[in-house]
């Protein structure tokens, strides 16, 4: 059952993250993400990261995205106007360098886990839910919490800065 | 049960188009959209060992990956409001002058 | 007051300071009064500690003061310290004396000047150098001294720099000096090398011990220093800067190259005269240089028509004598006559400046003429010094150069005896053309001048009176036994040099005759003086046609500083030059300028990897993951 649901999200999430890249119209690609970053929440609740699998869905799918496509919409973009592209090598390397990033990536993960059984070590009842991530977060995890929420201050301010026009 | 491999090969695969994507596309809107890719690919190699391993504190990294995503992307969309503005395009090679 | 010998320099230490650093805002009355004032009070405190030590026991008129100690360095130790000796003390008088009576002569003669204060300051750090040189008890010391006179004359030849002629006359005198200094340097550190120690009481002590008479050692040691003294005193083949600095003010050439400084290298010799008795090699060259130097630029004075000019050959000429007397291991009489020189040659060079300020600064003697009745006071005391520089009975002059004629005679020089002689009737020569062509005939001034001809102010004269006076008086301390004298000076002197009885062959009687001939020759030269310049005055002009290339020669001095330039100075201009196009510029300029070039090349290439494009870089960041990922995987 779970493995069906793997292999449904995991192609999902694989099929629209091509499309991320090879869509021409942005507004597309933007809508492929969501569907990425949507199957990938689904992937966590498999995962039973439960908590960060609705954190998922409101702050990427919801909000950062909404964010990517009023910038797309405010600069009225049209489809990809760029023309033929100059530096043909820039396109040609960059597959060649993705395949074998790839490749090796198969072949660290392969020699990791090659021939070892895998197994669960260790799940507590409420792994993954909000009361448990909650507790972590305010009581070990409580200085780097507070800070992030001091970064997103900042990039608030910052964003704003960025994006006021100059008098 | 899904061994813990699958999703490191699934979160590769995502990076790899991530990466892939940031080195074709010229909009620099689709550029960041595909590190946006690539974070959570890394997002969710994490998930999957903190569950292989059993212990939370692997959500709560990928939590605060998710909050500075999320800073990031403010400021990142600021600049390239800026980007815009000052160059009328969203091409990335027309930011080319650090260079020689 | 003894004890504070240290106030003697000092004084004039502090008049340079206050001059030099507050001189503009201080104005001409107050500058004047404390340069000539400091000057002033350390002649009185010289006087003082003079009497002192003359009142003291002749063997016991040695004195030596440590200040602070200066430089110590293991083994190595030199203090600030001062010897007061019957030599050091006779130095003293005479630089305090005359640099006093110049200091205010200068009060008149230059007070339309500009740099008023900077003249002020400058002849102040004379005196004290000057000071320091002459009562230096080590060598170190001494040859601080040494160079700070000559860093002296060069601020002063060089007073007037706007004028190039001034400047490079000060530059020559500095380069020139340089030679001989770098001799005496050596000569210093060969001391040191072998005795250990530069105070003058340690190695005069040991010298006699450690040296080997007439030894490779001593004669080394002694010609370098005679090397600076060659440099400093003027002498051949290092005279040629003394002519031109004349360009500097008349005060100074009074001062400087006249009176004191150029004396250094007698003063230098006769304190060393231990190590000089023990060299007669060295003395012997001494006596040749001496007698060579004496009488090649007195022939050169006699042809000259420039006043300072005339006057400066003569002051190279008499160091010569000096040098002569020297030589011939009469030091005494070569002090003798350093002291007596100073008064003179001084009161010269004054009297020429006050004959130039009459005129408008006419320096030309074939211009001047008939001012014998305008300008009085300073007809008379110039007159006195001419009689003194000639060697005429009852003057000064005449008690010292004839004490240094019978030395060269009575040692058996006669060839030494008859240059000296010859050089003598040269010098009454032309210095009495000198005066007959400054002071009689009829005015040859030009008529733009003439109306206002005028007397030099009291302040410039009265200095003149008193040089006369001590010209014409400055011999009676050392008239010799055989004209019913003591021969004082000698005696006074003679704790330094020691006792030494010479061996007289000769009797008072040849002393008479001896001292007959050169008045007789001196008489001659006057009497030729008289006819060309006064009774015939057409005579020269036709003497010079008929030998028209010796008078050439002699009116461009030989052609020394054409042969000096051909030899020394333009292969040197040139051998720079080559240095500069191609060493430098081409070798080290180019090696420089290659590598730079090289890295820019290479970074001409290099630079081109940045494209500027994002996604180039980024290109490069994956190839590097790729890589570090392969790196892992393959080891």
């Amino acid at each position: 059952m779970e493995f069906i649901f793997f292999i449904i999200l995991s192609l999902i999430a694989v099929i629209s993250a091509l499309m991320v890249i090879l869509q021409r119209n942005p507004i597309h690609s933007a809508l492929s993400l969501i569907v990425t970053l949507g199957s990938i929440a689904g992937l966590f609740i498999v995962l039973k990261a439960f908590f960060l699998a609705f954190i998922q869905i409101i702050v990427y799918a919801g909000a950062v995205m909404i964010l990517f496509i009023f910038v797309i919409m405010l600069l009225t973009l049209r489809k990809d106007e760029f023309g033929q592209e100059k530096r043909k090598f820039q396109r040609i390397f960059a597959i060649i360098f993705s395949a074998f990033f790839l490749i090796e990536l198969f072949i660290i993960t392969n020699y990791t886990f090659f021939g070892k059984t895998e197994k669960i070590l260790f799940t507590p009842a409420d792994f993954g839910t909000p009361q448990a991530l909650g507790r972590l977060l305010f009581t070990d995890y409580l200085l780097p919490f507070e800070i992030a929420s001091i970064l997103l201050l900042i990039a608030m301010v910052g964003a704003i800065f960025l994006a006021r026009r100059e008098e | 049960m899904v061994p813990v491999s699958y999703y490191i090969l699934l979160s590769g695969v995502l990076f790899s188009i991530g990466v892939l994507g940031f080195l074709i596309r010229r909009n620099v809107i689709v550029v960041f959209m595909s590190v946006e890719l690539m974070l959570n690919a890394a997002n969710l190699a994490i998930i999957a060992f903190a569950r292989n391993i059993g212990s939370l504190t692997g959500q709560v990294i990928v939590f605060l990956v998710m909050t500075v995503a999320a800073a990031e992307v403010g400021v990142g969309l600021a600049i390239i409001m800026m980007f815009y503005r000052n160059k009328k395009s969203v091409n990335v090679d027309d930011g080319n002058l650090m260079k020689w | 007051m003894i004890d504070n010998i240290w106030l003697v320099p000092l004084l004039p230490l502090l008049g340079f300071l206050i001059n030099g650093i507050f001189g503009r805002k201080l104005g001409k009355n107050l500058v004047s009064w404390i340069g000539c004032g400091s000057v002033g009070l350390s002649f009185l405190i010289s006087v003082k500690v003079f009497f002192e030590l003359l009142s003291l026991p002749a063997e016991q008129r040695i004195f030596e003061k440590i200040v602070f100690p200066w430089i110590y360095s293991g083994f190595f130790k030199v203090n600030i310290s001062f010897l007061l000796d019957p030599l050091s003390g006779v130095m003293l008088l005479v630089v305090t004396g005359v640099g006093f009576l110049i200091h205010v002569y200068s009060v008149g003669y230059m007070y339309e000047d500009n740099g008023f204060s900077r003249f002020f300051s400058f002849l102040n750090l004379f005196i004290f150098s000057m000071l320091m040189l002459v009562l230096a008890n080590n060598f170190l010391l001494l040859y601080l001294g040494w160079e700070a006179v000559g860093l002296c004359s060069y601020l002063l030849i060089g007073f007037w720099y706007e004028k190039k002629s001034a400047s490079d006359a000060a530059k020559k005198a500095f380069i020139v000096n340089r030679i001989g200094d770098f001799g005496f340097a050596l000569g210093v550190m060969l001391i040191f090398w072998t005795f250990g120690g530069l105070n003058y009481t340690e190695v005069f002590q040991q010298a006699p011990s450690i040296l080997v008479a007439g030894g490779g050692l001593v004669t080394a040691i002694t010609l370098l220093l005679f090397m600076g003294a060659v440099g400093k005193s003027a002498q051949i083949p290092l005279y040629v800067w003394l002519p031109d600095a004349m360009e500097g003010p008349t005060p100074v050439s009074a001062l400087i190259h006249a009176a004191t400084m150029v004396t250094a290298g007698v003063y230098m010799m006769a304190r060393c005269h231990i190590l000089y008795e023990l060299a007669p090699f060295t003395l012997g060259l001494v006596a040749v240089i001496g007698a060579v130097t004496a009488i090649y630029t007195a022939s050169i004075a006699m042809v000259q028509n420039d006043i300072k000019r005339v006057l400066a050959y003569s002051t190279i000429s008499q160091l010569g004598y000096m040098f002569l007397g020297c030589g011939v291991g009469a030091f005494a009489a070569g002090i003798f006559h350093l002291m007596t020189h100073a008064f003179f040659k001084a009161l010269l060079f004054l009297g020429a400046g006050s004959v130039m300020h009459a005129l408008s600064g006419e320096l030309n003697m074939q211009k001047m003429g008939g001012l014998k009745g305008k300008i009085p006071v300073t007809f008379w005391t110039v007159f006195a010094a001419v009689l003194a520089i000639s060697g005429i009975p009852l003057f000064s002059g005449f008690f010292s150069k004839d004490e240094i004629l019978w030395k060269a005679f009575s040692q058996g020089n006669l060839l030494l005896w008859l240059i000296g002689v010859i050089c003598a009737g040269m010098t009454a020569f032309y210095m009495f053309r000198l005066l007959f062509l400054t002071f009689f005939g009829k005015s040859r001034v030009d008529e733009s001048i003439k109306s206002h001809i005028h007397e030099s102010p009291k302040i410039m004269t009265v200095p003149l009176m008193i040089l006369a006076i001590l010209s014409v008086l400055g011999g009676y301390v050392g008239i010799p036994k055989s004209l019913g004298g003591g021969n004082n000076f000698e005696h006074f002197l003679s704790s330094v040099f020691g006792e030494k009885e010479m061996i007289i062959h000769h009797s008072a009687f040849t002393e008479y005759i001896v001292m007959i001939i050169s008045i007789g020759v001196a008489l001659a030269g006057i009497f030729f003086a008289y006819r060309f310049y006064i009774s015939k005055p057409e005579l020269p002009k036709s003497l010079a046609e008929k030998y028209n290339f010796p008078y050439r020669v002699l009116l461009n001095k030989y052609y020394v500083d054409e042969f000096y330039f051909k030899i020394i100075v333009n292969p040197l201009l040139k051998f720079a030059t080559f240095l500069w196009q191609f060493i430098d510029i081409r070798i080290i300029d180019g090696t420089a300028n290659g590598l730079a070039g090289m890295v820019n090349w290479f970074g001409g290439i290099g630079r081109k990897i940045q494209t500027g494009y994002v996604r180039n870089y980024a290109l490069g960041m994956v190839l590097g993951v790729i890589l570090v990922l392969a790196y892992f995987i393959l080891k």
